[in-house]
């Protein structure tokens, strides 16, 4: 009996704590997105640079669609990546 | 004797705490019994000498120190509540161009011969006056609160104290709110501490007794009824290699901590 009582109280405390859809989980998402950002030291124009280098690299060896490459730095799970597309050519009949 | 340790105490965000920890942390040391030294290096916006009460005692500061205007002791104010406790005060009228890296280094490496701590209250940002305040300085105390721009810049900061060779800089969250990070709305420690990759010195909790204290020129540590004073004491033991563990942030005496404690929630 006592006990039972006791979880009510426990309950009712218990309730106003555990919430975890606060802002709280936003400023943190958005913090390690700007840090990756401030991290990684590069211009929007230096990023245009690796991009062409890249590109430049990439059609020595296959064919891509130059119009479609899309590169990005963007979470993947729990880490931060580049993640880079290059869709190839589609094949000439 | 053995030399004197030079910690800086600084931070990217302005206004985050680093005045406030600099007067609480070298207070705290010097109850310890230790050899304190505190430096404003905030030069042109001196306030460290109000903190700590001791804003009418001042007759030469840092400048007139470099430019010999006057000898290192004669600079250096006694604390009034504690004898091994001491300030150099910044200069009010003058810029941060009027002192350079290496008189700094002069300055720290002389007090450091009769001293156990040399604290150095850092100006907010990363220009001259943050590069003369960690020249002379053995390791680095970085401040933040809870909030995202104040955590970035904290980021670049650790970066930048890192790259002036200064190694293992250490963090003070400071104005922590409880109630908001249970809930949900304040990133907690553990959310910080993966995201800078840094060791954690201390929390500091919100505590209106710090705006109390500054109004009267007292530093918070002598009243261990306030957690945020407890919290500066318990930095200065682990400064000192205690192994004291983060506090419970919760005011002890209230009463709804007293039923959770009752009914087994702490
Ligand atoms: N834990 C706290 N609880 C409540 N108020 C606080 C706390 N810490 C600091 N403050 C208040 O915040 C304000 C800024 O603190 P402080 O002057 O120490 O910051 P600072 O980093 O030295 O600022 P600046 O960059 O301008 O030098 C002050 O009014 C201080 O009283
Ligand atoms: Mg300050």
């Amino acid at each position: 009996m006592v006990i039972s009582i006791l979880d009510k109280i426990r309950e009712f405390f218990t309730q106003e704590e555990k919430t975890d859809s606060g802002s709280s989980s936003v400023a943190k998402e958005r913090l390690q997105f700007i840090l990756v950002q401030d991290r990684i030291k590069l211009s929007p124009q230096q990023m245009e640079e690796m991009k062409a280098d890249l590109v430049e690299v990439i059609t020595r060896y296959i064919e891509v669609d130059k119009e479609k490459i899309d590169m990005d730095i963007s979470r993947e799970e729990e880490k931060m990546a580049m993640v880079a597309n290059f869709p190839l050519k589609k094949q000439r009949k | 004797m053995e030399q004197g340790k030079a910690i800086v105490v600084t931070s990217g965000k302005g206004g985050v705490g680093k005045t406030t920890t600099t007067a609480n942390l070298g207070t705290a040391l010097a109850l310890l019994g230790k050899k304190v030294c505190l430096i404003d290096a905030d030069i042109g916006l001196r306030n460290l000498d109000v903190v700590m009460g001791l804003e009418n005692r001042i007759v030469y500061d840092l400048i007139d120190v470099v430019e010999e205007q006057c000898r290192l002791e004669q600079a250096m104010i006694k604390d009034k509540r504690n004898e091994n406790l001491f300030l150099l005060p910044a200069a009010q009228t003058r810029d941060k161009d009027a002192v350079s890296e290496v008189q700094m280094q002069e300055l720290i490496g002389e007090l450091k011969e009769g001293m156990d701590y040399i604290l150095v209250d850092s100006p907010a940002g990363i220009e001259q006056g943050f590069r003369n305040a960690i020249a002379g300085a053995d390791s680095a105390i970085i401040i933040t609160t809870p909030e995202v721009s104040a955590v970035r810049d904290a980021d670049r900061i650790i970066g930048m104290v890192e790259a002036e060779g200064v190694n293992d800089p250490e963090l003070i969250i400071n104005r922590i709110r409880k109630d908001m990070v249970d809930r949900g709305d304040m990133m907690n420690i553990d959310d910080m501490l993966e995201i800078l990759a840094i060791d954690i010195l201390g929390v500091v909790p919100e505590d209106e007794g710090i705006v109390v204290s500054t109004n009267k020129g007292e530093p918070i540590v002598f009243s261990n009824n306030h957690l945020a004073g407890k919290a500066f004491n318990n930095i200065a033991r682990r400064l000192e290699g205690e192994d004291i563990p983060l506090m419970d942030l919760e005011n002890n005496n209230s009463f709804l901590v007293k039923i959770k404690k009752f009914v087994g929630l702490n």
